[in-house]
């Protein structure tokens, strides 16, 4: 036993060990900023589109589940979640090599299997319900699936995302007891949660 | 009171070997190239502590085949869990008693 013996550091050495060795820790705060703004980007869009059309959509939907009116819509939701995703993916890989690690490592996979399956049933019955008319529960149903896997996924990773989850399904709630104001409600869970959430990150794990 | 100096598990003295039995604990297994790239050491330097651990019964080694390439992956043994928890108790009373 050499006189340099320090028992804290083996403890501190064992906890990061295991904590890295079981949690996703490349995931980008910035990207979940990134994500919050283009969700606000596209509710903009989807506002202006909506309160600026010449007909009412819920009731164009009751004939036709895609109609010209509501085709920009669908498209404005795809284009941000495609952005988000390639964002975060990409802005995660590059903070995954600059630590000499690889992105798809066995934590990245317990995170990625723990959310999608969630979110995964959640995606399929949202479009059920779109198919089926329920287009008030829609808004409500994408927060709170969206919350519970972030709440799943968020033993896997840093722990704020399991703090997120908790906000998106207090949203959901309201949502559900709001049903007219959906698009307000996915602006503040898609929009300013990320930002709120990817912010506190950000200063916490990232900033130099 | 006893030494808690004594309890210390020589095995686990080097650092290296502590992060291996560290990452064992809390996953089912670890892969070779996985506990090389967390512990960022190089093959024959992990090899060689393996084998230490090998022999003591702490891990148990997997090798199988995915698809055509060998995998070699890492399991700790209830010895080496036991052993190890009981490391982790002498450090902590040698803090608690500074």
């Amino acid at each position: 036993m050499n006189a340099f013996f320090k028992p804290e550091d083996d403890l501190a050495q064992i906890r990061n060990i295991m904590e890295r060795s079981t949690k996703f820790l490349s995931l980008s705060a910035l990207s979940a900023i990134l994500a919050g703004v283009y969700a606000l980007v596209g509710a903009f869009l989807a506002y202006r589109i909506i309160y600026g059309s010449d007909v009412v959509l819920y009731f164009e939907l009751k004939s036709q589940f895609i109609t010209p009116e509501t085709m920009p819509l669908i498209l404005i939701a795809a284009v941000v979640f495609v952005l988000a995703v390639s964002t975060g993916l990409l802005l995660s890989y590059r903070k995954a090599r600059a630590a000499g690690q690889a992105l798809w490592n066995a934590p990245a996979q317990r995170l990625f299997f723990n959310f999608i399956i969630p979110f995964g049933a959640g995606s399929l019955f949202v479009v059920i319900l779109y198919f089926r008319g329920y287009y008030s529960l829609l808004a409500a149903s994408t927060l709170l699936f969206y919350g519970l896997a972030l709440l799943n996924a968020g033993n896997f990773t840093f722990s704020d995302i399991r703090k997120l989850g908790m906000a998106e399904i207090a949203l959901g709630i309201l949502a559900t007891i709001f049903p007219g104001k959906g698009l307000l409600f996915w602006a503040l869970g898609f929009g300013a949660m990320h930002i709120i959430y990817g912010g506190i990150m950000y200063l916490k794990y990232e900033r130099r | 009171m006893k030494n808690a100096f004594q309890e210390l598990n020589k095995a686990f003295e080097s650092r290296i070997r502590l992060g291996i039995m560290s990452a064992l604990m809390v996953n089912d297994f670890v892969d070779f190239n996985a506990l090389k790239e967390l512990l960022e050491l190089t093959d024959g330097n992990l090899a060689s502590h393996m084998r230490a651990l090998e022999q003591l019964a702490y891990v148990r080694v997997e090798k199988s085949f995915l698809g055509r390439k060998p995998n070699t992956r890492y399991v700790v043994t209830p010895e080496g869990r036991l052993a190890f928890e009981q490391h982790i108790a002498a450090l902590e009373q040698i803090i608690k008693n500074i």
